[in-house]
């Protein structure tokens, strides 16, 4: 061993700011709605303003629409279907699928950059993960659109009709595509609406199926906060409903809906449980808690919120955790270095903030890193709460933000007890090296995904969605056809 | 684990296995490739990394011209730009110590040479110790050891941590370097293994390659080792130092050798003390880039002394 004393100091050399340039974006200082093929104002006249969550300047001003707007983007969807889409052959519509996956490919750079600005997400992930999974999504269903009859074999194929879709704040993008492209593949005609803070990816989707020279009317697009999501859930004339988004919201969509014929798929909340056995890989274990709920802020409703660690490695893990959470760099979501961005909106910031104080009060013990944040725009370091147990809310509720609860345990029957000790079903994890440890926790946890030996890995061929309260219906893969076909 | 000594006492080593997951460590090491290096952190981690070259020449052709050749390229990296630092070492084969030791003299350019039948080992114990012996003599600082690849595989791990623990006390005050030869043990596991062993066993540094085999130091395996030395560290506080060598030939390579460093260790590793990169072409190409850095402009290849 080199003797400590004759060690030179360690240089403090560290990494300049590499932001993204930002020359190429060409925002409009205002966007009207999608309707039938053209940008038109909304009926009222009112415009909101979208922030960047990172500085809080204003992006750009965004149509507010109401029910009038919502009946007209309905309408013309109707159109679009009965006239021309419906009508059109799989392989057709293949074609105009494939193109938009081609033109977001084509723009990756300028949609990344957006969504950072207006999401607050780092430049590294819109970079890597949202856009490229987003042509991913848009490129698989072209696939699909001539060989649905083989997606159902014995089954005639035919569209539902009209789907109204509304999607959060947290992917924007990646929502778009993950409603969008199913449903354009299996015929079916769209008015969608994007979350209130995160409307700016979705209006350049919209460009790009003017690019694309997609029909009028088989994609509309109508922003606007909640008021507008009850308006277009409340249109008698929709076939379809898919939402994304919050339980509560969820619920009350399930409520207006009742009664009706019309469809619909929930994809809601999680409160994912994370499993590490005494036998994982720790080192990757723990760049899998990282990616389970630092990943986009843990502004990922499959996000791994509840850690679970064998009691005879949690002193290891959570040395190791603490370690490697110092090396996240938080801040300008635009800088390529940044691992941790801005936090969606200030609502949200107070929310994160609501339950970090609730869990203090509760008696779990904080850990949250040293990193400095920006004074402006919003944010919340990364942070855990130890000493906890399931009877804590920080344990049992969504908190939608970098904040993990970490729990110990003895045997693998008492982690699947409290895995599945949660009113939500989304998604959950595992750590052992150990193949047949795997199937035994995999079976035996009720979630719609479960990740082993890594977390947070999302692929257009892969269904995905939730049991019990984290919703029904799933997106991606042959099962997410499902929802937007009619088989007879 | 317990290894008897050639001289009667035993020793225990409590190498407990440390499982390591492949496309974790590719995911990870993927990432840590992606952080963007420009600018002011470009040119000082280009001037830091030069600071750690081992720069290195073992080929059967040697001679005592090359190695001159060598050490007055270690001394005079580009003589346009004096405000450069030196590299950390030259490494040679134990007959060009002698020869390099004259030409650094009062220079702090350190001397390693590579021993124990470098490059197989495939020679009886007493030869490996004898071959450290004479090139300690010889004036050696460092010696660069080859692990028994053959006696690992066949599990026969007492045997391989004797080896090193014997080989470190003919060493005397030379430090010594622990080639794993990664490429030849054919899992990210068994790389983890033999690094806790020679960390054990007494290594200074462990050494992924010896640069005659591929794959040498990839970015999984550098990752792996560093983990290996973050846990050694830990448990007894000890300071191992890490040393990648084979194939690192670009700037860019070796900016990324630093972030894994820096991230995973922290920057108390980041000194030539703990810190060595093998490499014999890696110089020019970094001499490239900061002549780029200070005018603008790439420099032609003939504009670097190649020796």
């Amino acid at each position: 061993m080199t003797d400590t004393a004759t060690i030179s100091k360690g240089s403090d050399w560290g990494y300049a700011p590499a932001p993204e340039s930002t020359d190429h974006i060409r925002l409009k200082d205002r966007y009207g709605l999608f309707i039938d093929g053209k940008f038109t104002p909304p009926a009222s006249g009112k415009y909101f303003k979208t922030i960047n969550p990172a500085n809080e300047k204003v992006l750009a001003e965004v149509a507010e629409a109401g029910e009038k707007d919502v009946d007209r983007a309905v309408q013309a969807a109707r159109k679009a279907h009965d006239k021309v889409w419906r009508k059109m052959s799989g392989r057709e519509r293949g074609k105009y699928v494939y193109r938009i996956a081609r033109i977001i490919q084509e723009r990756a750079r300028e949609l990344a950059v957006v969504e950072s600005m207006d999401g607050g997400k780092p430049i590294r992930e819109s970079r890597d993960v949202d856009i490229p999974l987003s042509a991913a999504h848009f490129f698989y269903h072209a696939g699909w659109a001539d060989k649905l009859s083989y997606a159902f074999p014995g089954k005639k194929v035919s569209p539902v009709g009209v789907a109204g879709q509304i999607i959060p704040w947290n992917f924007p993008l990646l929502m778009v595509a993950w409603k969008v492209a199913p449903a354009l593949a299996c015929g079916n005609t769209v008015v969608l609406k994007p979350a209130e803070t995160t409307p700016l990816t979705a209006l350049l989707f919209a460009e790009i199926c003017q690019e694309a020279g997609l029909p009028d009317g088989v994609f509309n697009l109508v922003t606007g906060a909640g008021a507008t999501g009850a308006a277009l859930v409340k249109h008698p004339d929709l076939d379809k409903v898919a939402f994304t988004g919050s339980t509560d919201v969820g619920k009350a969509i399930q409520k207006a809906l009742a009664g009706r014929g019309t469809k619909l798929t929930l994809e809601l909340g999680g409160k994912a449980a994370h499993i590490i056995f005494e036998d994982a890989t720790i080192d990757q274990a723990v760049e899998g808690i990282i990616n389970g709920i630092y990943f986009n802020q843990g502004h990922v409703c499959c996000a791994g919120s509840r850690l679970f660690v064998q009691e005879s490695v949690e002193e290891e893990v959570i040395a190791k955790l603490k370690a490697r959470m110092e090396t996240l760099i938080v801040g300008d979501p635009l800088d390529k270095n940044t691992d941790i961005g801005a936090i969606n909106s200030r609502a949200q910031c107070d929310r994160i903030n609501d339950y970090l104080k609730i869990g203090v009060e509760e008696g779990a013990e904080l850990f949250q890193t040293r990193c400095s944040v920006p004074g402006k725009g919003f944010w919340v370091r990364p942070s855990f709460f130890t000493k906890v147990a399931q009877s804590h809310r920080i344990v049992q509720e969504e908190i939608f933000g970098p904040v993990l609860a970490i729990q110990t345990f003895r045997t693998l029957n008492e982690a699947l007890e409290k895995a599945n000790n949660t009113p939500y079903g989304l998604s959950g994890g595992v750590w052992t090296d150990k193949g047949s440890k795997i199937f035994k926790v995999t079976r035996g946890i009720r979630a719609g995904v479960i990740w082993a030996n890594t977390f947070n890995k999302f692929d257009p061929t892969s269904p995905f969605g939730g049991y019990k309260e984290s919703g029904y219906g799933r997106e991606g893969g042959r099962h997410g056809l499902k929802p937007y076909v009619e088989l007879t | 684990m317990t290894t008897g000594y050639a001289n009667g006492t035993t020793t225990t080593f409590k190498i407990q296995p440390h499982p390591v997951d492949e496309v974790g460590i590719k995911e990870r090491a993927a990432r840590l490739a992606t952080r963007s290096i420009k600018k002011s952190s470009k040119i000082e981690g280009l001037k830091l990394a030069l600071s750690m070259i081992d720069l290195t020449t073992l080929e059967g052709a040697d001679t005592p011209g090359r190695v001159r050749q060598l050490c007055a390229k270690a001394l005079h990296l580009h003589s346009a730009r004096p405000d450069l630092p030196l590299v950390a070492a030259v490494c040679v084969y134990p007959t060009m110590v002698r020869i390099a030791r004259e030409a650094l003299k009062g220079t702090p350019v350190k001397i390693a040479a590579v021993a124990t039948a470098f490059p197989s080992g495939m020679n009886p114990l007493e030869v490996k110790l004898e071959d450290t012996r004479y090139a300690v003599g010889e004036g050696a600082d460092e010696i660069d050891m080859v692990i028994s690849r053959g006696d690992f595989l066949r599990g026969d791990y007492g045997r391989v941590a004797d080896e090193i623990a014997q080989v470190k006390q003919a060493c005397g005050r030379a430090h010594l370097k622990v080639i794993l030869e990664t490429g030849e043990l054919g899992t990210l596991d068994r790389v983890r293994l033999a690094s806790d062993l020679a960390m054990a066993a007494g290594a200074d540094f462990i050494k992924t390659s010896t640069g005659k085999i591929q794959p040498a130091a990839t970015p999984e395996v550098v990752l792996v080792m560093l983990q290996a030395i973050y846990d050694f560290h830990r448990k007894t506080g000890k300071k191992i130092g890490m040393k990648p060598a084979g194939g690192i030939a670009n700037s860019k390579q070796a900016l990324h050798l630093l972030v894994m460093v820096r991230e995973v260790l922290g920057p108390d590793w980041l000194t030539p003390d703990l810190f060595r990169i093998g490499a014999s072409r890696l110089p020019n190409d970094i001499l490239m880039q900061l002549e780029k850095e200070r005018t603008g402009v790439y420099q032609g290849v003939d504009y670097f002394s190649n020796d």
